[in-house]
């Protein structure tokens, strides 16, 4: 079965950034995409997800939040958080959230080491 | 509307991109401020718009204090502007307390001010301005960082003005840090000629970064 990525960001060019990268080191995967967390919300409700790659800072619920309110919905949801902020703190607090921390602009090298990891977690390299 | 305003006004992508712009760059300086401060720095969502000289004394005059200090820095290049780093003026020694170091007295600190100001603008300005410049492609001449005081409509004011017209390009982003009473905005002010030029930088970063596929889903 094709796997999904839910790709969340507020910024419509952040998310075809991303799409580009996630199409040159994993063309097989299958991608959804939202513009904020209650789209996003109901996105994986409606279709589900495998991986989710969020951002960090949008109006309203930040990708922090969203993760956590994913993870009741789907626990074993893979998620990266995405911030041009690389602030240690906002590192930490993604990581202790359980979610990978990607820096803004993502490079298709940092998604598709993420990725892979992703993909061997769950056995499908 | 002339043609110059026509020509200026950006598509919604355009705008999209411009926000992910300024975001990267405050993102950075924001880190640089990080590391001189030893606490996070919190950010808000970038605003970006374009509005009068009036309508920017306004906005900024919303929730703020009406005695203001900045440091300011002319660009100049592809684009021309100011880009600006304000706070309530009653936080200017707290600003520099926090970077200079709490063990400074009253009288050492007050004497640093201006001096730390200008360093302190000059880093964020010039974190935010280069990382903008860098992923345009394009070269920014920055002048030295000047402190100046007074309210909203004094530091929009400051000469040489950089808008011949009454359109400017106003972006602005909050700051604050988590444990001490600052926070602050970042401000750019552009011309129209300048919005012009940008509109076309912008589409060439949109190519560059997004490619050729605004489709909205592939699953």
């Amino acid at each position: 079965m094709t796997l999904k990525v839910l790709i969340v960001d507020d910024s419509k060019l952040a998310r075809m950034a991303i799409i580009k990268a996630l199409d040159s080191v994993h063309p097989e995967l299958a991608w959804l995409e939202a513009s904020d967390a209650d789209t996003a919300l109901a996105v994986l409700q409606k279709d589900g997800a495998d991986i989710a790659l969020l951002d960090f800072n949008m109006p309203g619920k930040d990708g922090l939040a969203l993760a956590a309110e994913m993870r009741k919905l789907v626990p074993q949801i893979r998620v990266a958080v995405i911030s041009a902020n690389r602030q240690a703190e906002v590192v930490a607090r993604a990581r202790a959230t359980g979610a990978s921390f990607l820096p803004k602009p993502v490079t298709a090298q940092a998604l598709g080491e993420f990725l892979d990891d992703a993909l061997a977690q769950r056995g499908t390299p | 509307m002339s043609a110059t305003e026509a020509s200026a006004r950006l598509t919604e992508l355009e705008h999209d991109a411009l926000t992910e712009l300024v975001n990267l760059g405050v993102s950075n300086a924001a880190l640089g401020l990080r590391e001189m401060v030893q606490e996070e720095v919190l950010l808000s969502v970038p605003n970006v718009s374009v509005v009068t000289r009036e309508d920017a004394v306004t906005i900024l005059r919303q929730g703020s204090a009406s005695r203001l200090v900045a440091v300011h820095q002319r660009f100049e290049g592809a684009i021309n502007g100011r880009a600006l780093l304000i706070f309530p003026e009653a936080q200017s020694l707290e600003l520099v307390r926090a970077v200079v170091g709490s063990e400074l007295s009253l009288e050492d600190i007050m004497e640093l001010e201006q001096e730390a100001l200008a360093e302190t603008g000059n880093i964020l300005l010039n974190a935010c301005l280069g990382t903008i410049a860098n992923s345009l492609q394009r070269n920014l001449k920055i002048s030295l960082p000047e402190v100046v005081h007074g309210d909203g409509r004094d530091l929009f004011s400051l000469a040489p003005q950089p808008w011949s017209s009454n359109g400017v390009l106003f972006i602005y982003i909050n700051f604050a840090f988590e444990f001490r009473n600052v926070r602050g905005y970042l401000a750019m002010l552009l011309d129209l000629p300048s919005l012009v030029a940008l509109k076309e930088l912008l589409a060439e970063y949109i190519l560059r970064v997004g490619g050729t596929s605004p489709s909205s889903s592939h699953a």
